[in-house]
């Protein structure tokens, strides 16, 4: 078995932009769910909104930072609309309209009456709307070796967009940890355990939860342009697993806490592309093809997510004692 | 009895001892609040008017329609018709936040600790006027960390007054159910409210630290705060109100000092039944004159209960 191929594969998954995009959606469902107690089973819908958002205006000719302007314009009216009904509801009611809401971005998104504008069910391809972000590229042209690691510095999989990424992520897990620790974090966290007790303190626990949907989505957006920078925009490919990925890694890591999505993050695709290349090296094809084994990869994600959820509530990251008190 | 007289019990000495009566200076007054589930009125009263700087209790049976009266007037639930205003100020259909940061902050029947929130965090949550509390500034802590450290102190003063203060790091979620009602009431007062409603505040309490639970209830009407509160111990009723009103199937129907009001008929035949000192086995009851007095009697409630339904439809 050639060890060295196998752990730089792995090594690769923990800085790969992927990991980066995946990291700051569940730092955007850490905001909605850690903080705040809202279940948001629809944060594929924020990602790929945001996507679209970024591919399409840049093709009209939008700069960077327009097209990153409307990604997170679209996001917010999103949460908006998914808000204003259902936050003075029950949180399970934030839950269905969530899910369901993604579905009909990606399903509009994916419809052959907008072909001209998303590319239906082909998508956007990368080529159109990538060149104003490695434009902005510092980094001269060609490719770059450190350690294991080699990849080209500007083109789609890139040292740039590895770095940009990161950063993002970094910024957004700053603004969770000041938030986290400020009044404001604080009040989130009361809404989390008992809305009426809030209410009764004189908070307007409406505006609050507004407040933390809307940020938390645009978090997401952001996710989703950071997603698609190495690709495509394919909305067949930000659907119901995406989000369920994400919040494996949120409740991996550890929700409410400030890394926990990141570690989160690079355990879940380290741990994938480990099961995939050593399955790949010592499972014959007699036994499972290497697409079985890709599939395969895939039950072991599911049956982590249950076992966490019922032997480690609180994930990796996660207090213990936050969670062993028993609420209801 | 007249020697320990509180200030506020001698401005309500000249208060006639009827349902709605009028109070010298009244913070608190609702007109015609009503409240129905369905088909059965729960809340039903015609006017009520609470003294300012007096404790006030409001008793009834069980079903009388306190909770839901309270509910009604912090916003917390709508009523189907009513008005009632807070310091001259309207309060009806205004948003339960509104109502207390208007100055009216409520506890809970069944106590609302925040569980997995430490002690402190609990009643930093409860102070008001933090400007962290925006998402804006909450992201530059120079812009509310004096405020912050202002509220930490007087917690922490209130945490020592309600002998807390050594489990000031400790999650809610591990205290008592008694500390648990002594830290949300410590919480409502960081907003230093101007009238505080407490739902219940001695249920599942135990008797010594009910003693300094009604020593605290006490010292906040000696530093001016207004109380409302719903109790079933007659004895803590009795020990520290100023006033006392009584509920009964949605309606107010007595009103008086503690020391009369539980001798009121209307509150004996609340809690009691109309009947209850009648010797069912007694011979007189078989007389002719008796029977017939039962008989309109029954016959007048019948027909009131008729009309109401009524009114229902």
């Amino acid at each position: 078995m050639d060890w060295t191929r196998i752990f730089s594969n792995v090594a690769g998954e923990l800085i790969a932009p992927t990991t980066a995009a995946y990291a700051l959606a569940a730092v955007g469902l850490n905001v909605h769910f850690g903080l705040t107690g809202l279940l948001n089973f629809g944060q594929a819908g924020f990602m790929l909104l945001g996507a679209y958002g970024f591919a399409i205006s840049t093709i009209a000719g939008f700069p960077v930072w327009g097209a990153t302007l409307v990604a997170i314009a679209c996001s917010v009216v999103f949460a908006l609309i998914l808000g204003i009904p259902t936050l003075k509801l029950r949180g399970d009611y934030l839950a269905i309209v969530t899910i369901a809401a993604a579905e009909i971005v990606r399903i509009v998104g994916r419809s052959t009456a907008l072909t001209g504008l998303t590319g239906a069910s082909s998508g956007l391809r990368g080529d159109s709307y990538k060149k104003t972000f490695t434009d902005l590229s510092p980094l001269p042209d060609g490719t770059t070796s450190l350690g294991p690691f080699s990849y080209s510095n500007n083109a789609s999989n890139s040292w740039w967009i590895r770095i940009v990424g990161w950063a993002v992520v970094l910024l957004a897990c700053w603004l969770v940890w000041r938030l986290l620790n400020s009044p404001w974090g604080r009040v989130l966290k009361g809404i989390r355990e008992d809305e009426d007790a809030v209410r009764s303190l004189g908070k307007n626990v409406y505006g609050y939860k507004m407040q933390a949907l809307v940020l938390g989505g645009v978090i997401g957006a952001l996710a989703g342009v950071i997603y698609v920078m190495p690709r495509a925009v394919q909305p067949d490919s930000m659907g119901r697993p995406m989000t369920f990925w994400v919040w494996t890694i949120l409740l991996l890591g550890g929700a409410a806490t400030v890394f926990g999505p990141v570690l989160g993050s690079m355990l879940f695709w380290a741990a994938l592309m480990l099961i995939k290349t050593v399955g790949r090296d010592l499972i014959p094809s007699t036994v499972m093809r290497a697409e079985q084994i890709e599939q395969f990869g895939w039950i072991v994600v599911g049956v982590t997510l249950m076992l966490l959820v019922i032997f480690r509530p609180q994930g990796i990251l996660g207090d213990p004692k936050e969670l062993a008190i028993n609420v209801r | 009895m007249s020697a320990d007289l509180t200030a506020a019990a001698t401005a309500l000495a000249d208060v006639p001892h009827v349902p709605g009566s009028p109070k010298p200076d009244p913070i608190l007054v609702a007109d015609d609040v009503t409240r129905r589930f369905g088909g059965m009125t729960a809340v039903d009263v015609g006017h009520l008017e609470v003294q300012r700087g007096a404790i006030t209790a409001l008793i009834g049976p069980n079903g009388a329609g306190k909770t839901t009266l309270f509910n009604l007037l912090t916003g917390f639930d709508q009523p189907n018709s009513g008005t009632w205003s807070f310091e001259g100020r309207s309060l009806g259909g205004v948003a339960a936040a509104r109502v207390a940061r208007a100055g009216m902050v409520r506890t809970f029947q069944l106590t609302k600790a925040l569980s997995r929130m430490t002690v402190i965090e609990n009643m930093l949550l409860g102070g008001s006027a933090q400007p962290g509390e925006q998402l804006w500034r909450a992201l530059v802590p120079g812009l509310w960390r004096s405020r912050e450290d202002e509220l930490v102190i007087k917690a922490e003063e209130l945490l020592e007054r309600f002998s807390l203060l050594d489990k000031r790091e400790d999650f809610a979620g591990s205290l008592s159910g008694g500390q648990r009602k002594l830290l949300e009431m410590a919480r409502a007062l960081m907003s230093d409210p101007t009238m505080v409603m407490l739902d219940e505040p001695m249920a599942g309490v135990n008797p010594a630290l009910t003693q300094s639970l009604l020593g605290h209830i006490q010292a906040l009407r000696d530093d001016g705060t207004t109380v409302l509160f719903v109790e079933h111990d007659m004895h803590m009723v009795r020990h520290i109100s100023d006033w006392v009103a009584v509920m009964a199937e949605g309606r107010l129907v007595a009103e008086g000092p503690p020391a009369t009001v539980m001798a009121d008929p209307a509150v004996i035949d609340a809690y009691l039944g109309a009947h209850h000192d009648t010797d069912l086995g007694d011979d007189a009851l078989l007389t002719d004159e008796v029977a017939h007095e039962l008989e309109a009697e029954a016959l007048a409630e019948a027909k009131v209960r008729a009309s109401a339904e009524e009114e229902v439809r």
